[in-house]
């Protein structure tokens, strides 16, 4: 083996493979919301219309996309195989167990894998529902002063009216908030930066993250089927 | 007074290839007996009712040497912070608990027998790295080499840890990164270990990972359940050396 494969294959390169792409995804919800929050403003869509069509033509962008999905895939499959490892190294656990944690929540971290599964079923609905239907799928056009776009808006409407998908939508960004409540601070412990004038700022964003940025995402099919019913 | 009656639940194991199962004992033990002492009073008691004593381990019985792993009540070395089974005391419970030992449990720490465990692998990891060359000769002046304060003191703090497997047996994942970090952090912060410090992290890394103890998930349960209290400062430590020696090392594998 090379020295790099040696390096990515080593339990710490592994894991050093998990919290990139890990910061990469908190890097990209962001921005993600940035953009959803569009749909909040109350012009039939057309911001966001826009927006779309912007992220779906502009090439920079196309090739970051790219870089998203095999960060994604990277990250799901590596961790999920990482977290079956890990299981089979302890191999069975104690007749009473109390784990204790100093400096994250245990439940959490202890349940990275199943909180990531969660994530991986809603994000392949969430894809199906809208990224393959922008892809390939046939939206309605509409158009802005003379130029046509994929009315992206409609799904978006249908989906948020149905009170099933709004809970189901809710339920995944708490599920998004406690993978990144361990996540985020512990993808820094994984680079190796903890230090003692920096780490209590770093706890303190990620909680703020973990926090604000699903609340975000959730607040926008809330608001949707409110003001729709 | 300061008797209590306690019901024991202690894995019984014969060896390696059986299968090992919580047994059930009432002993009645004194809250200023330690653990260890309780123990022993359950072994007479088998040892008159003509039953196989529990095998567990011990050595020192003063905090330095490791030995006396087990779990209690679901941790490491018990309830109190900061010890090992032999500091643990009675007193830590109350008249009438039921208490639940175990062995350590990771498959990179084969069960022998009841509680004990093999806990070789760190022995191994310990050799891939917990050394440093010098050419023996006339012993070195201890002062010889200034070193300041705060560096001497964070690799004393480092070098405190006794190998006693706790933080693997916390660790979820039984992750072995609290022990060699440790052991790292130890040589590598100072400087007569400093020269060695890119081939030890990576030989000490890749014996770890060779030994079969999982990945590092930084749940902290490791340092929660220390009983030298070893940081997981040197988790990180131990990261960005490795990732640093992988990257500007000289050697291609
Ligand atoms: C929005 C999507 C996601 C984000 C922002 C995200 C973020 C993160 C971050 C920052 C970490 C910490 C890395 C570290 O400890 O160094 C992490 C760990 C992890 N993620 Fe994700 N993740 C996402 C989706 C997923 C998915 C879909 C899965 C699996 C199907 C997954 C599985 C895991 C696992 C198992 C770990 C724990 C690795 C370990 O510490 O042992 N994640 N994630
Ligand atoms: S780091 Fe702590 S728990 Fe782990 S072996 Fe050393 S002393 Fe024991
Ligand atoms: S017997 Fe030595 S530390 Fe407990």
């Amino acid at each position: 083996m090379s020295w790099f494969s040696t390096f990515l294959t080593s339990s710490i390169g592994k894991k050093l493979v998990m919290s990139l792409t890990g910061l990469f995804l908190i890097v990209f919800l962001l921005v993600h919301l940035t953009g959803n929050l569009q749909l909040l403003i109350d012009d039939g869509g057309r911001q966001f219309n826009l927006y779309a069509k912007f992220m779906t033509s502009n090439p920079f962008i196309k090739i970051t996309s790219y870089g998203l999905y095999a960060f994604i895939l990277l990250h799901a499959v590596q961790g999920i195989l990482l977290w079956l490892k890990n299981r089979a190294a302890k191999g069975g656990g104690y007749a009473v167990n109390n784990t204790k944690a100093t400096n994250t929540v245990a439940g959490f971290a202890k349940n990275m894998g199943w909180l990531g599964i969660i994530i991986l079923v809603f994000l392949l609905i969430h894809l199906y529902q809208f990224w393959l239907q922008m892809k390939l799928g046939t939206l309605p056009m509409v158009n802005y002063d003379g130029v046509e776009v994929k009315n992206l808006y409609v799904p978006v409407m249908d989906a948020f009216s149905n009170i099933g998908f709004v809970i189901f939508y809710v339920l995944s960004m708490v599920v998004i908030a406690f993978h990144l409540w361990h996540g985020f601070q512990s993808s820094f412990q994984t680079l190796g930066l903890n230090h003692k004038k920096y780490t209590p700022f770093i706890q303190f964003l990620g909680k703020a993250y973990s926090i604000l940025i699903p609340l975000g995402f959730a607040l926008i099919p809330i608001l949707f089927f409110l003001r729709n019913s | 007074m300061s008797d209590m009656n306690l019901t024991l639940k202690v894995w019984r194991q014969k060896n390696n290839q059986s299968k090992g199962s919580l047994e059930t004992y009432k002993i009645l033990a004194s809250e200023h007996m330690s653990f260890l002492e309780m123990l022993d009073v359950l072994n007479e008691q088998l040892i008159q009712e003509k039953k196989e004593p529990l095998a567990f381990e011990h050595d020192c019985r003063e905090w330095i040497c490791g030995a006396c792993s087990m779990v209690i009540n679901g941790q490491p070395h018990g309830p109190q912070r900061g010890t090992t089974t032999c500091q643990l005391h009675m007193r830590q419970f109350k008249d009438g608990d039921t208490i639940v030992v175990e062995p350590f449990r990771a498959k990179a720490f084969p069960v022998i027998k009841d509680l004990v465990v093999d806990r070789s692998a760190f022995d191994r990891i310990i050799q891939s790295g917990g050394f440093i060359s010098v050419n023996t000769g006339q012993a070195v002046d201890g002062n010889s080499i200034p070193i300041d304060k705060d560096t001497a003191s964070a690799a004393f703090d480092a070098a405190t840890c006794i190998g006693c497997g706790a933080c693997v047996a916390a660790c979820p994942n039984a992750s072995a990164m609290l022990f060699t970090s440790a052991k790292v952090s130890h040589l590598n912060q100072l400087p007569q270990g400093k020269l060695e410090a890119k081939q030890r992290v990576l030989n000490m890394v890749s014996q770890m990972d060779e030994e079969g103890f999982g990945l590092c998930s930084n749940v902290t349960a490791c340092e929660a359940e220390c009983p030298k209290e070893i940081s997981v400062e040197n988790i990180a430590r131990m990261n960005r050396e490795y990732i640093g020696a992988s990257l500007t090392s000289d050697k291609f594998v």
